[in-house]
């Protein structure tokens, strides 16, 4: 698969192992259309006037396929959501699961096979489409499915696909890496003002040279 | 850096970097002897040292297969990973939090003090706390731990605000950030911490010791000293007269080796030291090396652990700074009348989202895990850690149904979480809930232990050949130059993270070792 991002690399950045300390604009898939050879695409845009496209610099994405068809990526997005249901974090993060996946499907027959089953039994205990049933439904089915290699799989890529993206960190507020930035000796390790500030003796001031 | 031929067998050959083989070599190095380090891992450095928790994971855990059983969470939750420590030059030094706490007097005594304990092998140490007094003062100079030698402690950090508030209402007295080796002002050429929030990640600016950094560029700058990164050793030899001649080992390249050596120093962790001595049996010690007692693998220890995480209606931000710079040690005594031997201890602790989504409830999904994700910058978090009890049955053996890269079989850790285990952590959690309800938390939710951290016991110390490993000094009973330098040695496991009693045990060691070959006793 070919992911192409959309996000600005800085020179200084793509030079040496060592971050610059750039702040990256968030990490967006976009697919070429042009060059599509997959088996299927997933594609989107993020919600104007959230948090995630205030930092993207196009709130479009999309993301090729390789070995899963469009439909079998969207339910495995659809029971991602089911998993770990965030109204903040948009497709675009559960596309990643899809991704992540697919990838897997594409280097094992019996990965792909296991997934098409468990994608298929999913719709068929929906009457048809997963991804359009309510979602008291899917969490049932869902519910049902535990214990299969099929959940587990999905479950366990779940992990690393949905919080281990820069859209993730923008959502949950969590900012990774701080030695860029010198850390947070002078940024706010200590500001937390709505509970007493401990002793000296408990905790001493910190070292500033 | 030296560098020392294979067939020369006037050297100390350790295996293993991190604080027990590190400290080792530097301070037999300083004393004026040859050492060669054989360390399984690659080097990094503070540069290379990546702040991303599953990118530094892939760069420094030792990731070799495993297997568990057993009824611990662990093994159901992680069944490949019993323990989360490293294969680097370093060894877990590069991971560790820092928190250097000694062990109570009562510690080395268990046996006597705790009386018998169903299911439990408890045995007291062949040595006190009054023993190792100079070599703990040694060890936190060394380290430059806080609150000792008249260095200030750590400032705290919003996670530690929250601990501290809710502790001290509860009453608990003994609230502070810590006997931490991480530099609080510069120190031994080293800056201070800056509150980077990635000490399990290698501390890039190097305010936390690490063997990495102190121990190994000391050793080297002595010229007594030659460490081989990326050399996985699968064998100790002996002779016919039952002493050890060197060890056989695969290269950088893979290729095998075979250094000779005076005497070997085994540092490799509690599961690959043991492994280590049972995969070098031999005709003459059928069992394994140095296992006459049957005690080698037995007695694994990994601390009754979990953690607490507690939500609350404004930001804590706790990714911010230190980690463990935090501590409530009001629990840490024996005091039976709470339903279980031991004590324990609680720290600050927190995880990045990556690591949160992995470890806050592994195997949880649904919209109540979520709701805890949802809630990451207004979480505040703390570990339990505390003794937990030996026992026989809870060992590191060979799984002969997997082997590793090398061609040799792979460990399986076994452990059975005992009865007071139990008790002890649902006390910890009930006091860690209660802590952070007095701060005000909205909920609080119990986490169950990572993988294995603290692991210990694995070739214990004792009095008497017939029940452990290795004697006071940490030399193994049946073979006089073969020791072992690691927390293996541990009879009993303590309420306190392990690194500085390791330590203090390796600087103790180097003593005897070296009086012991001028003598020429080995």
């Amino acid at each position: 698969m070919r992911v192409i991002s959309i996000a600005q690399e800085s020179p200084e950045v793509s030079g040496c192992d060592e971050d610059s300390g750039v702040v990256r604009k968030v990490n967006l898939p976009l697919a070429r259309r042009e060059f599509l050879k997959g088996s299927g695409l997933l594609f989107g845009s993020l919600a104007t006037g959230t948090l995630l496209a205030g930092l993207a610099p196009s709130s479009a994405w999309a993301l090729e396929l390789k070995k899963l068809s469009t439909a079998e990526g969207q339910t495995l997005m659809a029971m991602g959501r089911t998993l770990y249901p965030h109204e903040k974090l948009p497709d675009a993060v559960y596309a990643l699961l899809a991704k992540d996946l697919d990838g897997a499907a594409a280097g094992s027959a019996d990965t792909a096979k296991m997934l098409r089953d468990g994608i298929a039994w999913l719709n068929k205990s929906a009457g048809g489409d997963f991804a359009k049933a309510n979602a008291k439904k899917r969490e049932e089915i869902v519910r049902g499915m535990e214990g299969t290699a099929f959940f587990g799989t999905v479950r366990g890529q779940c992990i690393t696909s949905l919080y281990d993206n820069d859209m993730a960190y923008a959502v949950f507020g969590y900012p990774g890496s701080a030695w860029e930035k010198g850390g947070y000796i002078t940024r706010g390790f200590q500001d937390l003002k709505w509970l007493p500030t401990p002793s000296l003796e408990a905790s001493p001031k910190p070292f500033l040279g | 850096m030296a560098k020392f031929d294979f067939s020369d067998d006037s050297v100390v050959l350790i295996i293993g970097s991190g604080a027990g083989g590190g400290t080792l070599a530097n301070e037999l190095c300083q004393k004026g002897i040859k050492v060669v380090v054989l360390e399984a891992g690659a080097l990094q450095s503070q540069a290379t040292f990546i702040n991303d928790e599953w990118k530094s994971f892939s760069q420094l855990a030792w990731l070799d297969k495993r297997s568990t059983s057993g009824s611990w969470r662990v093994a159901k939750d992680f069944a490949g990973l019993p323990a989360w420590i490293c294969k680097t030059v370093g060894g877990t030094t590069t991971h560790w939090a820092g928190a250097s706490l000694r062990f109570q007097e009562h510690e080395f005594r268990t046996k006597s003090v705790y009386g018998e304990v169903k299911g439990a092998n408890l045995l007291d140490w062949p040595i006190t706390l009054k023993d190792l007094e100079p070599y703990y003062a040694k060890a936190e100079y060394k380290m430059g731990v806080t609150r000792t030698n008249g260095i200030p402690g750590l400032p705290g950090n919003n996670n530690f605000k929250v601990l501290h508030a809710g502790a001290t209402k509860l009453g608990y007295k003994e609230v502070h950030t810590g006997n931490m080796a991480i530099n609080s002002q510069p120190r031994d050429g080293r800056g201070r911490c800056m509150q980077l929030g990635f000490c399990f990640q290698g501390c890039k600016s190097g305010a936390k010791w690490s063997t990495l950094y102190t121990e190994i560029p000391k050793a080297e700058a002595t010229g007594n000293f030659e460490i081989r990164p990326s050399s996985h050793v699968t064998r100790i030899e002996h002779n016919t007269s039952g002493k050890v001649t060197g060890v056989v080992y695969f290269d950088k390249d893979g290729k095998e080796r075979r250094q000779k050596a005076r005497i070997v120093c085994v540092a490799g962790n509690s599961i690959e030291t043991p492994r280590l001595l049972l995969l070098s049996a031999s005709n003459m010690f059928k069992d394994g090396l140095a296992n006459s007692s049957g005690q080698v693998g037995r007695n694994y220890m990994r601390h009754m652990t979990g953690s607490v995480y507690a939500a609350f209606k404004n930001p804590v931000h706790m990714y911010r700074g230190t980690t463990m710079a935090g501590i409530v040690r009001d629990e840490a005594a024996h005091n039976p009348s709470r339903g279980f031997v031991g004590g324990y201890e609680l720290e600050t602790l927190s995880l990045g989202v990556p690591f949160m989504a992995a470890f806050l409830n592994p195997g949880g999904w649904g919209s109540e895990f979520s709701w805890w994700m949802d809630h990451y910058t207004n979480l505040a978090g703390m570990w339990l850690v505390g003794e937990d009890m030996p026992r026989e049955g809870n060992r590191v053996t060979l799984n002969t149904d997997a082997k590793d890269q090398w061609g040799n079989y792979i460990p399986n850790v076994h452990f059975d979480d005992h009865d007071n285990d139990i008790a002890m952590r649902n006390h910890a959690f009930t006091q860690g809930e209660r802590i952070y309800q007095a701060a005000g938390a909205i909920k609080t939710f119990r986490t169950p232990p990572y993988p294995s951290t603290h692991n210990m016991g694995t070739s214990r110390m004792s009095a008497r050949p017939q029940d452990g490993v290795v004697n006071k000094w940490g030399q193994t009973h049946d073979i006089p130059n073969l020791f072992i330098s690691d927390g293996s040695q541990f009879t009993t496991g303590g309420a306190e993270n392990p690194t500085l009693t390791i330590v203090t045990l390796a600087i103790r060691q180097a003593d005897y070792i070296a009086q012991q070959m001028t003598e020429r006793a080995i």
